[in-house]
């Protein structure tokens, strides 16, 4: 009974359901450690973002800019060192403080203003993309910067965020399972997680009870832009340089993912669990569609239907915990 | 939207008659422990609010005391919330001043106000009905294990504290993981008082606990009410309903257009007086209606 209403129990139930329905369309090409190592490459980058996604839309905030953040970061990694030459560990270090400082800047708006967070990261998705674009055109002329395996210290960085470490497994599902750990760890084991249902759940209600609901937003905003640099920051090594056009897209299958893991739109309730199996069941459709042959057009459809059925099964949830309000 | 709450329809408040025909007996109670001597825990003087040339709140003077249940009376628009919101630290008195055990003090927080003791439950509770009936019972002062970065919460601490204290309060629940939306308003409401207590609330104000809630679900909570009190704690009680305050009370404040129009004790007020005072000596029908 009580398992029934956990959260993530659509996603396990949803994973289940699509492993089943390409196992047996697609058979071992699928199931086999090949077609399993796909799917799951194919699902870490979203995942990473999609656990720091839920994490926020349970404190009932939307961030929209983290595709936009996925290629300012992978574009500002890259101009320090392709264009200014920097060594690759400052670049990072200056592309984490970047992206930290676009995430509480997007917080501070959003708690500041008062507005919808759906609105205030709508235009900095904007704001961010196009200075993205023209930032690099400006410096380099180009979109695309490459040649990230000239740059120093280019074999630890590989090492780290685009190795395989375990048969051709990628070193970012490994970021992404941990990320998935301690994102668990952190809203279901500590004080700042019971903050986070609280603030999603009744904002008013949890500052008169003393949560410093703000500073639980502003930070979950910071967090959100971080794993959009983890993101970025792999993609760029892993695909030799940056793009400023990659991430597109990116803030809306994060949001799906985590509404297929049972996270509710309104905030207050969900989990990182179904965020990590959301993004699963993702790479497995499509590669799945890959695999089966079927043109990826369907791709889309398909990701709309699943959209609408965990965001009916989430209502329903809802409404059983709470009665119809 | 979550919004539905903050509206309690007044539909379901009690009207003057059906709780005529019950005695205003106290709520029954164990041993009480007597007032503490001559000097009240909270004592309010001569406080006054104006916002703009507006007066809600003209020299209201009031003691609380250990043991005791204070309740404010008055009709919407009387000066209560102004008088709640002055205690708890939601804004400061244009005049007067608060003394805690005889020395002033001023809030510049709700939180401030908390931190002497003095906690509020509002209107709103401050639960949350997605959240486990344990994760909200400690939210705000959750118990910890672990040091540094493997500080974590203790869950078994939190859901045995909840267990317990809700028990103490005569409250119990079978499951502490079910979310609090699913308990009725009544519980909830003494689930807000339980854990007030719990968080070390000396002075325990509550605004319209009953407002909402039918017949029975009242009943329980003025019950509750009364257990906060003999454990010691000063309550405030804000009410426009005289007979629940006769149910809880021990000293009754009439408010009338931000004054004192009265004050009562216990055994020497009845439902009818204090309607009476309620609606102002004089008093027109128009501020009725509110």
């Amino acid at each position: 009974m009580r398992l029934l209403l956990r959260p993530e129990l659509a996603a396990v139930a949803g994973a289940v359901l699509v492993w089943a329905l390409f196992a047996a369309l697609a058979g071992s090409a699928f199931v086999s450690g090949a077609g399993t190592t796909a799917w799951l490459n194919a699902s870490a980058p979203l995942g990473i973002l999609a656990v720091a996604v839920a994490l926020l839309m349970i404190a009932g905030e939307f961030d929209l800019s983290v595709g936009s953040m996925i290629g300012a970061a992978g574009m500002c990694l890259m101009l320090l060192t392709g264009h200014f030459g920097w060594g690759f560990w400052p670049a990072v270090l200056l592309t984490v403080a970047f992206s930290l400082a676009v995430g509480l800047g997007n917080g501070l708006l959003v708690v500041r203003t008062g507005l919808p967070s759906f609105i205030v990261t709508l235009a900095t998705l904007f704001v961010l993309r196009g200075l993205t674009i023209g930032t690099s055109r400006l410096l380099t002329g180009r979109t695309q910067i490459g040649g990230i395996r000239e740059v120093e210290c280019y074999e630890s960085a590989r090492v780290l965020f685009a190795s395989t470490p375990v048969g051709s497994v990628r070193a970012a599902v490994l970021w992404w399972l941990g990320c998935g750990a301690v994102g668990i760890w952190l809203l279901r084991r500590t004080v700042f997680g019971n903050w986070i249902f609280a603030t999603g759940g009744d904002p008013e209600a949890a500052r008169n009870t003393g949560v410093p609901v703000t500073r639980v937003k502003v930070t979950l905003f910071g967090v959100t832009a971080l794993a959009a640099c983890l993101v970025a920051v792999i993609q760029a090594v892993q695909f030799g340089g940056a793009d400023a056009l990659r991430g597109q897209m990116f803030e809306f299958r994060a949001i799906i993912a985590v509404v297929i893991g049972g996270t509710l739109l309104t905030g207050g309730y969900g989990s990182v669990l179904g965020a990590v199996l959301g993004a699963l069941i993702f790479g497995m459709v499509q590669q799945g569609l890959v695999i089966t042959g079927v043109d990826a057009d369907w791709f889309q459809v398909f990701l709309g239907v699943m959209l609408l059925v965990a965001v009916v099964v989430n209502h329903y949830t809802r409404t059983r915990l709470v009665g119809a309000r | 939207m979550n919004g539905g709450d903050s509206h309690h329809g007044r539909a379901h408040g009690p009207g003057p008659g059906p709780d005529d025909s019950r005695a205003p007996g106290p709520v029954p109670s164990g041993a009480r422990p007597e007032s503490s001597a001559a000097r009240p825990l909270l004592a309010a003087e001569s406080l006054s609010r104006r916002f703009g040339g507006v007066v809600a709140l003209e020299d209201v003077s009031l003691e609380v005391r250990t043991g005791a249940v204070t309740c404010v009376l008055g009709d919407n628009g009387a000066g209560k919330s102004t008088l709640i919101r002055i205690l708890s630290g939601v804004y400061p008195p244009s005049g007067g001043r608060i003394l805690l055990e005889g020395g002033e003090v001023r809030f510049r927080s709700p939180r401030e106000a908390r931190a002497y003791g003095i906690a509020t439950v509002h209107q709103n509770l401050g639960v949350i009905p997605l959240m486990s009936v344990w994760r909200n019972f400690v939210l705000g002062a959750e118990p910890t294990r672990g040091w540094g970065p493997t500080r974590r919460l203790d869950r078994k601490a939190a859901r045995r504290t909840a267990a317990d204290e809700l028990a103490r309060m005569g409250i119990h629940l079978r499951d502490m993981e079910q979310p609090v939306g699913v308990l009725s308003g009544g519980e909830r409401q003494s689930l807000a008082i339980a854990r007030a207590l719990h968080q070390g609330a000396r002075v325990l104000i509550l605004d319209e606990p009953t407002a909402a809630l039918g017949v029975r679900q009242s009943e329980l909570v003025l019950e509750h009410v009364g257990r906060a009190r003999d454990r010691g704690a000063a309550v405030i009680l804000i009410t426009h309903n005289p007979a629940h305050a006769l149910r809880a009370g021990d000293r009754f404040v009439v408010l009338t257009r931000g004054r004192v129009a009265a004050l009562r004790e216990r055994g020497r007020t009845d439902e009818g007086e204090l309607k009476e005072l309620m609606g102002g000596v004089g008093g027109r029908v128009e501020t009725q209606k509110g």
